[in-house]
């Protein structure tokens, strides 16, 4: 037997378990998108090839009527399009993004680089707040909201938002300020510069990569909330799109082409951050899961 | 001695005399830390520490109608709790839920980031496909999901993931889904079940301790949502280990199969223990996507403890009763997140 024979079965095994391991990938690959092939082809079917019995054939053409009904609603049918809820989630989700991050970058920078006596007790006592169930919490929640006014209002989600952002923006700050040599902030102290000028002119212009991870995750998880919403939002006129969504997919008066066409629109968003900018979110999520 | 104690004393002295003067010139330099995260500590006692204390204080009491009555009944919402059927049904449904979308996640979570270390060619689309599910809301997958688990009818024909079986050739695996209302459980008339009626453990043969099939769609459609995630967690691990220990183990003429199961899965066992807590939290508290798939489902076979909750807070206003059951959730949380917290925190400070 010469070399090159004794080698050949050696070299079709490795190919083999190579042609094996991309369909496995590629197989996973399909279950992970057909969702989204459903939500695509139902969305641009028209109304007359809409069966449930022929969901998985292709639309004979675009056709924009489902995403031009899940957007706007319609008056004969009588139900509401998701075009204000839509408009409710980026009211709700942009200001409490931008606040939770600032919050967030605060108390990083100061239980990073200024931990004081107890702060390493702080940490871990803010943390657990990003684990709770809510549902421990609602119930004060809903009626101190209503004392202060803030029960059924935007600016009341808002606020909760930032409240119970608070633990995951100060995790990944504090783990992204740790990052920054702590001899920087040293220097500055020794030429007389205090906490807030350190912040201004030495951590802040160092902070962008994480000031993007902590905007993408908060808004990710604002945008997608649903419990808060739907408990503290009982007012159609104010609810996000995960409420608009939930009542118009559980009407029974709503064709399923139009629920899933709401579907994107309600996924738009995120999934366009995550398309752009999925290097940042994965950073995120791996901050999210604190230090592995 | 005595001088000598004198001394130890004037000692003392002039160290408290450098630290009171460090403590005046450092007040400001001091308190501007602690200033800055004030606003956040107290949002987080308040509104973590002092409402979950309300709501264990809720719990307590009377106040099961609209109006508060904070009259003190002791544990009689609890034992209300236990005692009902729907809540018993729900624990079963969060263990089974839990225990079978932990095993899917970490299962395809692992598998496919060992695969796509091997190398492979577009490992940056696999990963990204595999992923963005994370970016979408429950209600976005619980509505689709509901839509592609959707059975169909004998009369009108197969829709969803049972059509696609037909489609394929695969009818044999065509089923009710979500609608099929059956549970698992030993049947008390076989001989395990005959065994554990004779041993005292007959209500293990009950269906309060079975699996209800249709939680499998809602475990499906989590996993679709969470395993990606796993997947990265694992996909950074590996990324960190030196290629030189697989070298060193292939040298001493390990197989692949055994470098994964004897060098590559004990290294990652800190990930796997972080994405068990961190699925597993999830799956206690999961709401949203019951809300958008399949509600309580027929005879509760996919209710869960937050649904209750939510129902029995909001719909009937029994406040205490629904406070109970999120102390119960809380109470599962807390004993799976705290001691990781300790762990984690702890780690952090030795290194």
């Amino acid at each position: 037997m010469t070399t090159a024979e004794r080698a050949l079965p050696r070299v079709a095994r490795v190919r083999w378990s190579r042609v094996l391991i991309y369909a496995i990938l590629i197989a996973f690959a399909a279950f992970y998108l057909m969702p989204v092939y459903i939500l695509l082809i139902t969305g641009m079917k028209s109304f007359a090839e809409v069966s449930l019995y022929r969901m998985w054939s292709l639309p004979s053409g675009v056709h924009f009527d489902s995403f031009t009904k899940a957007w706007f609603g319609s008056v004969e049918e009588g139900f509401r399009g998701l075009s204000l809820n839509f408009m409710n989630s980026v009211y709700i989700t942009i200001p409490a993004t931008i606040i939770s991050a600032i919050l967030g970058s605060m108390n990083g920078y100061v239980l990073s680089k200024w931990r004081f006596r107890g702060s390493d007790m702080l940490f871990p006592a803010l943390l657990f707040g990003m684990f709770i169930p809510y549902q421990s919490i609602l119930i004060p929640l809903v009626q101190s909201l209503s004392k202060i006014g803030l029960y059924g209002t935007i600016p009341g989600l808002i606020f909760v938002h930032i409240v119970y952002g608070i633990p995951i923006t100060t995790l990944i700050f504090r783990n992204y300020y740790a990052t920054v040599p702590t001899e920087l902030v040293e220097a500055a102290k020794i030429d007389g510069a205090n906490i807030f000028s350190i912040y201004r002119w030495v951590m802040f212009p160092l902070s962008m990569p994480g000031f993007v991870v902590v905007l993408i995750w908060q808004f990710t998880s604002i945008w997608n909330d649903f419990l808060f919403a739907v408990t503290i939002a009982q007012n159609p006129a104010i609810q996000p799109i995960t409420v608009g969504l939930n009542n118009l997919a559980g009407s029974y008066i709503v064709q399923w082409n139009v629920q899933m066409a709401g579907a994107l629109i309600a996924a738009l968003p995120t999934l366009l951050v995550y398309i752009f900018l999925g290097r940042f979110f994965m950073r995120g999520l791996l901050a999210g899961a604190l230090k592995g | 001695m005595a001088k000598k104690i004198a001394a130890h004393r004037e000692l003392i002295s002039e160290e408290r005399k450098v630290r009171s003067t460090w403590a005046r010139r450092l007040t400001w330099e001091r308190m501007a830390p602690v200033l800055l995260v004030l606003p956040s500590a107290i949002a987080i006692a308040i509104f973590v520490y002092g409402f979950i204390g309300f709501t264990g204080f809720a719990s307590l009491t009377r106040w099961n109608k609209l109006l508060p009555d904070f009259t003190l009944v002791g544990l009689s919402n609890y034992l209300v709790l236990f005692a009902h059927p729907r809540f018993q049904i729900d624990v079963r449904n969060s263990v089974v839920f839990t225990a079978l979308f932990l095993t899917g996640c970490v299962g395809i979570g692992f598998l496919l980031a060992v695969l796509l270390d091997q190398r492979v060619k577009g490992e940056n689309i696999f990963r990204s496909i595999y992923l963005f599910p994370m970016a979408i809301s429950f209600i976005v997958t619980g509505v689709v999901w509901r839509w592609l688990l959707n059975p169909g009818s004998l009369e009108m024909g197969s829709t969803g993931v049972n059509l696609l079986f037909d489609r394929v050739g695969l009818g044999f695996l065509k089923w009710g889904w979500f609608t099929d209302p059956t549970v698992l459980h030993i049947r008390p008339d076989n001989g395990l079940g005959i065994f554990l009626q004779g041993i005292g453990l007959g209500a293990l043969t009950t269906d309060k301790f079975g699996i209800p099939v249709a939680i499998i769609s809602l475990v499906i459609a989590a996993t679709w949502q969470m395993s990606g995630y796993v997947m990265a967690m694992y996909l950074a691990g590996l990324h960190g280990i030196p290629e030189e220990l697989r070298e060193a183990a292939r040298v001493d003429g390990a197989s692949e199969w055994q470098i994964l199961w004897h060098v590559l899965w004990p290294l990652l066992r800190p990930i796997t223990l972080g994405a068990v807590i961190i699925l597993g939290h999830i799956s206690l508290k999961i709401y949203d996507l019951v809300v958008a798939m399949t509600g309580p489902g027929i005879g509760f076979s996919t209710d869960v403890p937050a649904y209750f909750m939510w129902e029995t807070t909001f719909h009937s206003n029994r406040f205490a009763q629904g406070a109970s059951i999120a102390t119960i959730m809380l109470i599962m949380v807390a004993i799976l997140i705290i001691p990781y917290l300790v762990y984690s925190t702890r780690r952090e400070v030795e290194a």
